[in-house]
């Protein structure tokens, strides 16, 4: 048993790790267990990777830069991830994408100085004595191509999600062509690296990579952020691939693939609860259909105050929340969970109904209820909880908007018509927390406000449930006491 | 100002325009109240019960406002002081006679059954209220003059079959119907030509029967229309073979302005089993059933009875009493701004012209139509696309055979070399597919985390590449060794955090 054939085996040990951390993931009684299948596959395959190194010619300096560039990055790593707030969560994860990107660039590039840059070396004629040396300039390009979209992408992903840019679509004249374009570049360009490989091709391919990923990123919403960075969660495992195809590593390639495969499927769901199309969002821009502005008379909402909500939830059967994007912004989790423990005292059957594209990352507002020790199991998906509406007294509609809108199944000539919607007014009465009449992401009217059904609690979110908590509390000290 | 509420004159009307609760919340209007003694008597109202709530008794004709049900006769109109409001259920689509009786007054005339059918002007609508109750009541009615239980039952005594109900026309009264009959144990089948109410018939129990035309309704005024030839030929197929078939049929088909539409002919009737029962809602409008007389009860020489009352809400009449004085109470509110009980008619709304008929002697009636904006203005309806469907499937496979075709020619053509990593490649990707497949919804999150962490596994190929002597080499490498390390840990530890967090109740 030599170091490297030790190696081998140790990456397919690694490999199958990561499959049972995967998963793991999909449900919540093995969830743990997956994340530490995770950690253990990661430190089996750096163990064997490190052993690899030490065992091949690495300098004392490499070593200890190695060492440096690893403790470095874990504390920063650890560091931010014990820090992060749970509603910037997908700003987080949109970064870490970014870093992914950049760091296959950087491999892609090292290909090509260790490689092509020298074409009387040791490694260019042991590859052109394989007939490899063509196929490793084109995965150099491919892998470099992919990081950096990935990394631009993540990187508008990140501004936008954390609102340093504003989150409205960017619409360039001819975007369609330019994303064309840009792919009919780069397969130019990668055949004629394949022929003479140039270092000023290496670099406008780069180049062209990273305008096409900031410009696919930046066509898109933000309301449809959830699908974006689940998408590039998928590039990032394609840019993973690509360099384990430069470097000859079934370890990369495994993995890369792994999360590739899995975080396109996982956008195709998404794309699915929003009934668009999977293709024309890979290519980026779908919020495009802007909704006409219309001047359609939908009569009069109506208001409520929070007493009047406290004294609705304390006589209600069964309550359905249905939180939104607005409930992250207002940091309302804390007082939403407090106010359905005090219900659930008092034997109110409260529910949440959670919209597969509802927050700005898939599963966001899971994330959010989790934090607030809502317990997982009341924490209902769309499709579970739609039929139980109609035997429902009361709907808190709390900071969402698109995701309740009846247009979507009434009315066939609305921009979001066909996407499935929770149909909260189908329960005997709708309270919408909501900062003003404005409309949403979408920028469609909701003609659910103004239904007969249904009332509208303004003011910020936090806020008015932390008003409704104390109404509600008010009216039975009893509940007061923990 | 003071509203009067006379008794309603006409014989078998049991109905009166306000109740003690109404009457409280219009006193709180700030109008005063005057009711005719015994107005309310046949619904159960008592003068007491009036006088409690804040109502005079006294001379209601003498008051600002009257408050009717039917059209009062000429010799009430005639008693009415100038610029009087008279509010009740008019008619005015189908009766100009009174329309122009109405307009030689100096009064204002506004009716309560021309009220829009816009969402908003919901709480005012009597049409829906008063079809309610009609609908329940025309199922009490046909049970009543029905021989068998409603509901199958299993009895010592032997097996009966449920009783099969067929309900023409799922509007208000229709789904009404189908609610109440359901719940008596009946089948219940109906039958309209709006496609977009199969739903409310479901949800109610009902089982719809569409009829296969080309022709699909969408009415922008909420209302029904008159259908083409062609449809009305296949639904009075369709009726045809169900009144063979069902023991109850409940007709609730009319379209405003118009008689009702004929469904259900003599020989339709005659199909039916003795014993069978038909209410035909329309009555009043003609009816939808050959051989309905208004009012009255027939049974034909086969033994079906056709039930063709025209007063099925007022048969409930403390009920429908309520509901048509809230319904007042909400024109009120509308018509009272300031709450100081001073009535406005205000003619930019179009609820409030819509419903006036006459205004201080001036004739307004028809009104300009209003759409509801709750059916599409103009729905073009491109030939049917029923080829949505079938070819995704078909894409499906045709994608599956593409990429197993170029993965092949990959892998041919491939150097020796490349082809055991092209191979470790496909089936990961295949796996990464399957692994993933059943995805809690929740953990969307952490999913997209750990897989994150997992992407870090760059981290080797930095590695490998660190230290081989080239400068430039050996920085770059460092860099990404650096960033996907924050990724590995960050992503490991993050997650970790959010799934801690999860906890079952």
């Amino acid at each position: 048993m030599t170091v490297e054939t030790a190696a081998q085996a140790a990456y397919i040990v690694a490999a199958l790790l990561f499959i049972l951390a995967l998963a793991g993931l999909s449900k919540h009684e093995t969830a743990r267990a997956g994340n530490s299948f995770g950690i253990a596959g990661m430190a089996v395959a750096l163990a064997a990777t490190v052993a690899l190194a030490i065992a091949g010619d690495i300098s004392t300096t490499g070593l200890i830069l190695l060492a440096a560039a690893t403790l470095i990055g874990a504390a920063i790593g650890l560091h931010r991830a014990g820090r992060v707030e749970m509603t910037g969560m997908p700003e987080l994860i949109a970064l870490l994408h970014s870093f992914v990107g950049l760091a296959a660039v950087l491999v892609g590039w090292n290909g090509y100085l260790h490689v092509e840059a020298h074409p009387d070396g040791a490694e260019a004629a042991l590859l052109n004595a394989q007939d490899m040396l063509g196929i490793h300039s084109a995965e150099v390009v491919i892998g470099v191509f992919i990081g950096a979209v990935t990394f631009t992408g993540s990187i508008v992903a990140f501004l936008k999600l954390s609102a340093r840019i504003k989150s409205s679509p960017l619409m360039l004249p001819g975007k369609n062509a330019l994303n064309v374009g840009a792919l009919a570049a780069f397969a130019v360009l990668t055949a004629w690296f394949v022929i003479t490989p140039r270092l000023w091709l290496l670099i406008v391919v780069t180049v062209i990579a990273l305008l096409l990923g900031w410009h696919l990123v930046a066509s898109i919403g933000g309301g449809d952020m959830p699908v974006v960075v689940s998408m590039l969660n998928s590039y990032s495992g394609w840019a993973a691939a690509a360099a384990g195809f430069l470097l000859e590593n079934d370890l990369l390639i495994v993995t890369g693939a792994l999360v590739g495969s899995s975080g396109a499927y996982l956008s195709y769901i998404m794309c699915k609860a929003m009934n668009r199309s999977f293709l024309s969002v890979i290519a980026g821009g779908f919020g495009i259909e802007a909704g006409p502005a219309d001047a359609k008379d939908y009569g009069e909402h109506r208001e409520i105050n929070a007493e009047g909500v406290a004294e609705l939830l304390t006589t209600a059967d069964s309550v359905v929340i249905t939180p939104g994007y607005g409930m992250a912004v207002a940091q309302a989790q804390h007082g939403v969970a407090e106010l359905t423990r005090v219900l659930r005292e008092r034997g109110v059957r409260v529910r949440f109904g959670i919209h597969p594209v509802a927050g700005r990352l898939p599963g966001h507002m899971n994330v959010l209820l989790a934090e607030a020790r809502v317990p997982y199991d009341i924490v209902l998906e769309m499709d579970e909880i739609n039929d139980d509406f109609s035997g429902t007294s009361v709907v808190l509609v709390i900071g969402a908007n698109d995701t309740v809108n009846p247009a979507a199944t009434d009315d066939p000539t609305s921009p979001i018509a066909g996407m499935p919607v929770l149909t909260v007014w189908e329960a005997d009465q709708v309270i919408v927390f909501k900062r003003s009449m404005a409309s949403g992401y979408a920028g469609v009217q909701n003609p659910l406000f103004f239904r007969e059904n249904c009332a509208m609690l303004f003011g910020d979110a936090k806020e008015r449930v932390d008003d409704i908590l104390r109404a509600v509390t008010a009216v039975t000290p009893a509940a007061m006491h923990r | 100002m003071i509203i009067g509420v006379p008794r309603d004159p006409h014989p078998g009307e049991r109905r009166v325009a306000a109740t003690p609760a109404t009457v409280a919340e219009l006193v709180k209007l700030g109008y005063g109240v005057v009711i005719e003694a015994g107005a309310g008597a046949e619904s159960s109202f008592s003068d007491e019960a009036y006088a409690a709530a804040g109502a005079t008794i006294g001379d209601p004709l003498a008051a600002d406002v009257v408050f009717a049900i039917n059209p009062p006769p000429a010799e009430q109109l005639d008693k009415l002081a100038e610029g009087t409001t008279l509010i009740g259920m008019l008619n005015p689509r189908l009766d100009p006679d009174l329309v122009a009786e109405l307009a030689r007054r100096p009064i204002t005339a506004l009716s309560m059954d021309a009220v829009p059918r816009i969402s908003r002007a919901q709480s005012l609508d009597v049409l829906s209220s008063m079809a309610n109750i009609a609908g329940y009541r025309a199922v009490v009615e046909a049970a009543h003059a029905f021989g068998r239980f409603f509901t199958g039952q299993v009895t010592a005594a032997g097996k009966v079959a449920p009783a099969k109900v067929l309900v023409a026309g799922a509007g208000v009264a229709g789904l009404a119907a189908i609610g109440a009959a359901g719940s008596l144990g009946a089948i219940v089948r109906a039958t309209d030509p709006r496609p977009e109410v199969a739903d409310q018939v479901r949800s109610l129990g009902g089982e719809y029967l569409a009829v296969e035309s080309a022709e699909v309704e969408v009415s922008s005024t909420g209302y029904a229309k008159q259908m083409s030839d062609d449809y009305n030929e296949r639904a009075a197929q369709l009726y045809a073979v169900q009144a063979a078939e069902v023991d109850i049929i409940i007709t609730t088909a009319l379209i405003p302005g118009k008689p009702a539409p004929r469904l259900i002919t003599a020989q339709m009737v005659a199909s039916m089993k003795p014993g069978s029962v038909i209410v035909d809602m329309a009555a009043a409008n003609g009816g939808n059933v050959e051989g309905t007389v208004a009012g009255e009860v027939v049974v034909t020489a086969n033994g079906v009875t056709i039930i063709g009352y025209t007063d099925l809400p007022g048969r409930l009449p403390a009920q429908a009493s309520q509901l048509y004085g809230t319904n007042l109470v909400n024109l009120m509110k509308l018509m009272t701004p300031e709450k100081d009980g001073q009535l406005v008619l205000d003619f930019d709304d179009v609820v409030q012209r819509g419903i006036t008929v006459v205004r201080d002697g001036e004739l307004t009636w028809p009104p300009p139509p209003v759409a509801v904006s709750a059916a599409p203005a103009v729905v073009e309806k491109a030939p049917v696309k029923v080829a949505a469907a079938p070819p995704s499937k078909t894409r499906g496979h045709v994608l599956v055979g593409a990429g197993a075709a170029v993965l092949f020619l990959l892998t041919a053509l491939a150097p020796a070399a490349l082809r055991p990593h092209l191979t470790v490649f496909a089936l990961a990707i295949v796996i990464g597919y399957y692994v993933i497949g059943h995805v809690h919804h929740a953990l969307h999150t952490p999913l997209m985390s750990v897989t994150n962490a997992i992407s870090g596994i760059i981290v080797v190929g930095a590695l490998l590449q660190l230290g081989h002597g080239d400068t430039a080499v050996t920085v770059l490498s460092f860099v990404a060794i650096l960033l996907a390390s924050i990724n590995i840990f960050g992503g490991f530890a993050v997650t970790r955090r959010m799934l801690a967090m999860f906890s079952r109740s």
